[in-house]
């Protein structure tokens, strides 16, 4: 069950030609690929493409009635290697994947599908995790085009763009026997757009026909002599027919300006910040109406010579906007216009920054600084205000006072304890070299816990910590989710560890999902599912790979008894890698899960309990122990009425699901008596009201002795 | 030129979040809104880990839709965006620092409610950033800067404060949409309409352009103690009219509050007693002039000697876990209705130490020796789950809070006592040399908090600043290091600044001046 429920936009998925598609940019693209009679997608979870995965996995009924397979592919791997369904028959194949970190993942397939070529066209959509928001290294899929010959598509960030270039890609792809990557970027995948749909195709070649009539065509396979032949045919060959192809179709666009000697060539990511820049320096409007002629690349790889000369010819000078380094498109435009003796100065990194994202300021300065660098009076740009200029003063205080926000745990979250249970650990057997992996787990290098060294990608958390593989010195410890288990780590992890005869501890997450993803079901995931076959466990695929000393935890709130399977596993003088399994679900789909049933119910006049923590507020003593093992959000501080505090207490506020984390971190830590639980009972039964009301008679009259005889503070206000 | 450049623009909004507010849901109305007019809108947002409680913005462009397709931008550009809506205040200074905010366009609508940030909340001391910073900020940077707690109102209505903020959105104005439009456009999403509504409502006409008073100093009068036997509560007045008539107008608060506190922790003569020490403090302070310094002296000692005197021991917490008003107030905090049965389960964890604390005095000293009184003892440590509202449960805190009337006789006592005494005699002793270094050395008491391991680092920290106050006892500036030595201990738990704070001052006192 993915965090979200997709069922209205999988409704969208249905209409037909002459409507309008309104949605996110990502969920444009599934409409496309169905219009464009895509017969099999597969791909792997990530943003910004999860949701393109998490609508197509709700949308079985439809995908059936077109005769379309969906693959929710082990790893990205995994679904580039689907595409070789494309290399032998006539069907159309997509598969997507964040990037680059997929693309990585993925390039092994990658590079033998397009050395032997496609008849179907191929499409690769990757969901480019660039700049803000990003979670991962920063790199460029454009190298990767490059080095297996992959033509790149990047167009302009409109709904109806990016639908063309679909429909655009499986073309060029089929006409130049060559995959295509269709290239969009994390704001262009969740931008809210419209378009006039078209009906949905059925394949013409269907997938069971394949099965029926199986083809093999050895010279596409990679194998020498034919390896080499295929390298020959792609400059020979694919490449002149991508050119023809995007060239007759006028897949790159040309916007006149009336300032005919200067230019702008940009990725077509890029058109809107290039308007949005060029508007706010006076030279271009809301409709997109420009001064300076634009030569906008929804086609980035290959670049067409003969468009690049036609632009840059009798310009004084042109400017390349091409986010991230290297620049390769710079270097390859250069390379264009010195073999073609054009010599209009190029301009490109040396006013627009040279590495880090195009945001529109960037590009209203570095637009500013090209123009101003012509020194002509008559272009000089508009006088931008780029914000308020505050006193330092006030910046300084303000920049003081803002503090830093990173993503965490969520309130509730199982894996919170046990980072709290390996703090508590290491401080018993002391510290150690902690590897970690890809997924939520990895907030547990940020403050509070600062846990954990590398991350070496995804499922190889394990496989990262196998350099400190000796017998000497303390044993290591290695993280990964169950997420990165079934992605990899289960063999260059686990299985790589017990070949090695490794003797280090491995803790798997385990929270029923790929919870950082999106929710998405995985193979141990605990839901049935009706498409998918899940429940299986981790901990028989780990002993099935030859692990002995293999411990589960199934309340990984338990902070001691979490505490207490990660020492035993680091002190045990059992030789072999010891394998703890860490499994709570995730709190957040749990609580999606639970807690309509809980309200339903309620109000159908069932018993239900529910709970939430407190703090005692005149017991806590506000030194914050306690959120400094665990971050909860939901646990933070309050300031008292009390004159005689200096200090802020703990408080536990609404937000709170009662995981119980932050009593047991009490408890485990040995910190304070601050931390309640206390049960709400709805619905009472004759019991409960009973027993309570026998409870109720004796303390109250105790406690009314009690107060009769000594004096005390009346009662405070209830925490707010 | 050919044809001149349009002048139309479009109306850029900015929302500033934190992930799992509901910025989505603000975006999503936002474009419903705009779409149910005929206007022309872009929304993006780049969610990815954010939504994991990180800060995140959604941007969007809208424009009346006419004969030409216009060209949005995926992001805010600075000095550019017309509407910045912050989901928590700090945010409103992210949108600043982000050069969101420009003075000649931009309306800043920001919930003045905060939500802690990790840094904030795990300081050892008090860590939460000043929040001034960002109304002097907002005040020059934005055209308009409009602000309520916006948490509240929502809370008030039993929403989620994504409904407050469309409702804050829509009472600015700075969108031309009539509220009906904005309420259709919550109506349109189709979940919790009616909570959300209500939240809408209350938060229209709920925006203020005045600056954030601190709150007046308004402050309530203190409360007199309750209940007890009519010679207690004769002894208590005849307290309050002593403090009332000995001690300066200035200290009264203060004074009230600690003689409540020991009181309430014991009996009123331990509240005589606290008078007593604290007439002696008083006369020092005036020989030493205090009056010209308003008596900071004593009003220091009045403050933690209170604190010192109730200290945190079994019986108090057993005390305090089983009053009446504490159950009420537990019902209070969940909302529990009258018919709902609440129960409470308390996390405890007593060491063989915090047993050992309820033998009598002359028992307990040096019981670390005495191997079969720990052990015996261990059998009644470690975790336990107590039922406070169960009958064993809540009669084992009973019992253990009756322990009260001996509480004088017992170990854990004399240990409290002889550490306040010895912090006493160390400021009445430092007084009549330095007055301001006495004072500092009155409010290090400060730093002794928590239980158990906690307790004792706190302790440990304590005797190391004053191990660093001797170094600088003498000095013309000695009471300014006091107080650095004291702000660094509460940096971290660590003791890093602490520790690079002594170095500083060893560093000019010499090596010579080195404590063990």
């Amino acid at each position: 069950m993915a965090e979200r429920s997709f069922v209205q936009e999988v409704q969208a998925l249905r209409l037909g030609a002459g409507e309008t598609f309104r949605g996110e940019g990502i969920l444009a693209v599934t409409k496309a690929l169905l219009e464009a009679g895509v017969g099999y997608v597969g791909g792997y979870q990530g943003a910004p493409i999860s949701h393109l995965m998490d609508v197509l996995s709700d949308a079985k009924e439809i995908l059936d009635e077109l005769g379309v397979h969906f693959e929710a592919s082990a790893s990205e791997a995994a679904a580039a290697a689907m595409l070789s369904t494309s290399m032998h028959y006539p069907i159309r194949g997509a598969a997507t994947w964040k990037s680059t970190v997929g693309t990585n993942v993925a390039s092994d397939a990658l590079a033998n599908l397009s050395s032997g070529g496609v008849t179907g066209g191929a499409l690769i959509i990757v969901g480019e995790d660039y700049g803000e928001g990003s979670s991962i290294m920063q790199e460029r899929s454009h190298a990767f085009a490059m080095k297996s010959q992959i033509w790149l598509l990047d167009p302009r960030p409109n709904a109806e763009s990016i639908v063309k270039a679909v429909r655009d890609g499986f073309e060029l792809s089929e006409a130049s026997n060559t995959p295509v990557m269709l290239e969009l970027r994390i704001r262009a995948c969740h931008v809210h757009g419209s378009f006039q749909t078209r009906d949905n195709v059925r394949p013409e070649f269907t997938l069971e026909q394949a099965r029926n009539h199986p083809r093999r065509e050895t010279d596409r396979i990679v194998l020498p002599p034919a390896s080499f032949a295929h390298e020959q045919e792609k400059v020979a060959h694919r490449w002149p027919a991508a050119v023809e192809f995007i060239k007759s179709r006028k897949l790159n666009e040309f916007f006149e300006g009336d300032i005919e000697d200067v230019g702008i060539v940009l990725q077509g990511g890029h058109y809107n910040g290039v308007i949005a820049a060029l508007r706010q320096l006076g030279l271009a409007d809301v409709y997109g109406k420009t001064r300076i002629p634009l030569y906008v690349l929804n086609v980035t790889y290959p670049l067409i010579d003969d468009e690049v000369v036609v632009f840059c010819s009798d310009k004084r000078a042109v400017l390349m906007v091409e986010e991230g380094q290297p620049d390769h498109l710079e270097q390859a435009v250069s390379t264009i216009l010195r073999r073609a003796a054009v010599i209009t100065p190029l301009h490109g990194k040396d006013v627009l920054p040279k590495a880090g994202e195009y945001t529109n300021k960037a590009l209203v300065e570095g637009i500013g600084a090209f123009l101003e660098g012509l020194k002509d009076t008559a272009l000089s740009p508009a006088t931008v205000s780029l914000g308020s200029d505050l006193p330092e003063e006030v910046t300084q205080a303000l920049n003081e006072a803002v503090p830093p926000r990173p993503a965490g745990f969520c309130t509730g979250c199982p894996e919170r304890p046990i980072f709290s249970a390996l703090t508590l650990a290491q401080q018993d057997v002391g510290e150690r070299h902690i590897a970690c992996d890809i997924g939520c787990h990895l907030f547990s290098i940020l403050p509070p816990f600062n846990i954990g060294a590398s991350t070496m990608g995804y499922g190889l958390g394990a496989a990262s910590a196998s350099g400190l593989n000796v017998a000497q010195g303390k044993r290591s410890i290695s993280i990964m989710g169950d997420g990165g288990f079934w992605h990899n780590g289960l063999v260059s992890g686990v299985g790589n560890a017990v070949f090695n005869k490794s003797d280090d501890v491995i803790l798997i997450v385990d929270n029923y999902y790929a919870a950082a993803t999106g929710g998405q079901d995985i193979l141990s995931s605990r839901a049935g599912n009706l498409n998918r076959s899940t429940r299986h466990p981790i901990e028989d695929a780990v002993k099935g790979v030859g692990v002995n000393w293999v411990r589960r935890i199934d309340h990984t709130y338990d902070v001691g008894a979490m505490r207490d399977v990660i020492e035993e596993a680091l002190t045990t003088p059992e030789r072999g890698p010891k394998v703890v399994i860490a499994s709570s679900e995730c709190m957040l789909n749990r609580q999606r899960r639970e807690r309509p049933i809980r309200r339903k119910a309620r109000n159908d006049g069932k018993r239900v309990v529910e709970q939430k923590f407190g703090v005692d507020e005149d017991v806590c003593t506000g030194d914050h122990a306690c959120i400094r093992i665990s971050g909860c959000p939901s646990l933070t501080l309050k300031e008292t009425e009390d004159p005689l505090r200096d200090d802020p207490v703990a408080f536990v506020d609404n937000s709170c699901v009662a995981c119980g984390h932050c009593g047991e971190v009490a408890d485990a830590a040995v910190l304070c008596p601050s931390f309640y639980r206390a049960d709400a009972v709805h619905n009472p039964s004759f019991w409960d009201r009973s027993f309570a009301r026998l409870r109720g008679t004796v303390t109250t009259k105790l406690q009314v002795r009690r107060d009769a005889r000594r004096l005390q503070e009346p009662a405070g206000e209830a925490p707010s | 030129m050919s044809d001149p450049l349009s002048q139309d623009r479009p109306i850029c909004v900015a929302v500033l979040a934190i992930g799992g507010q509901g910025g989505g849901v603000v975006s999503n109305w936002l474009v419903a809104l705009a779409e149910s007019r005929g206007w022309v809108v872009q929304a993006t947002s780049v969610p990815g880990v954010a939504q994991r409680t990180g800060a995140t913005v959604y941007y969007l462009e809208m424009i009346e839709a006419g004969g030409q397709a216009p060209v949005l931008a995926l992001m805010p550009t600075p000095g550019d965006v017309d509407l910045v809506v912050a989901a928590e205040w700090m945010e409103a200074g992210r949108a600043i620092q982000r050069g969101l905010v420009s003075p000649d366009r931009t309306t800043l609508i920001a919930s003045t409610h905060r939500s802690l940030a990790v840094a904030e909340k795990s300081r050892p001391g008090d860590g939460i950033n000043d929040p001034q910073a960002v109304e002097v900020a907002a005040a020059l940077a934005a055209k308009r800067f409009l602000k309520a707690d916006l948490a509240q109102v929502a809370a008030a209505n039993g929403s989620v404060i994504s409904a407050s903020l469309f409702g804050a959105i829509a009472g600015s104005g700075a969108l031309p949409f009539p509220r009906a439009a904005y309420e259709d456009a919550i109506r349109s999403g189709g979940v919790g309409v009616e909570a959300s509504l209500r939240a809408f409502d209350a938060a229209f006409n709920c925006l203020t352009e005045d600056g954030q008073e601190e709150v007046a100093a308004n402050p309530k009068p203190l409360p007199l103690l309750e209940g007890g036997s009519t010679d207690e509560r004769t002894r208590y007045q005849a307290l309050t009219e002593r403090a009332e008539r000995t001690f300066p107008e200035a200290l009264q608060e203060t004074l009230r509050a600690g003689l409540n506190r020991v009181i309430d922790f014991q009996d009123s003569a331990y509240g005589e007693e606290y008078l007593d020490r604290l007439d002696e403090i008083l006369d020092l302070d005036k020989r030493l002039d205090g009056a010209q310094r308003d008596y900071n002296l004593t009003a220091a000692v009045a403050k933690y000697l209170a604190t010192a005197m109730s200290y945190q021991d079994v019986i108090r917490v057993a005390d305090l876990k089983s009053r009446g008003s504490r159950f009420s107030r537990v019902r209070d905090d969940i909302s529990a209705a009258d018919e709902q049965i609440v129960t409470i389960t308390e996390f405890m964890h007593p060491r063989v130490e915090e047993l050992a604390g309820l033998f009598p005095a002359f028992f307990g000293r040096n019981f670390e020796d005495k191997k079969l009184v720990r052990l015996l003892l261990s059998l009644f440590t470690g975790s336990k789950r107590v039922r406070s509202d169960s009958l064993r449960g809540f009669l084992s805190l009973y019992v253990l809070s009756a322990l009260r009337r001996w509480r004088r006789k017992l170990l854990r006592h004399e240990i409290e006592m002889e550490h306040t005494r010895r912090w006493l005699a160390n400021v009445t002793r430092s007084a009549g040399d330095d007055y301001d270094l006495a004072v500092e050395i009155a409010r290090c008491r400060r730093l002794i908090k928590g239980y158990s391991d906690t307790h004792e680092r706190s302790i440990s920290k304590f005797d190391k600043v004053m191990q660093g106050i001797e170094l600088v006892r003498g000095r013309s500036d000695a009471a300014d290091w006091a107080r650095r030595l004291h702000e660094a201990a509460l940096q971290d738990t660590e003791g890093t600044a602490l520790a690079g704070a002594l170095d500083t001052i060893r560093s000019f006192t010499g090596p010579e001046s080195e404590v063990a």
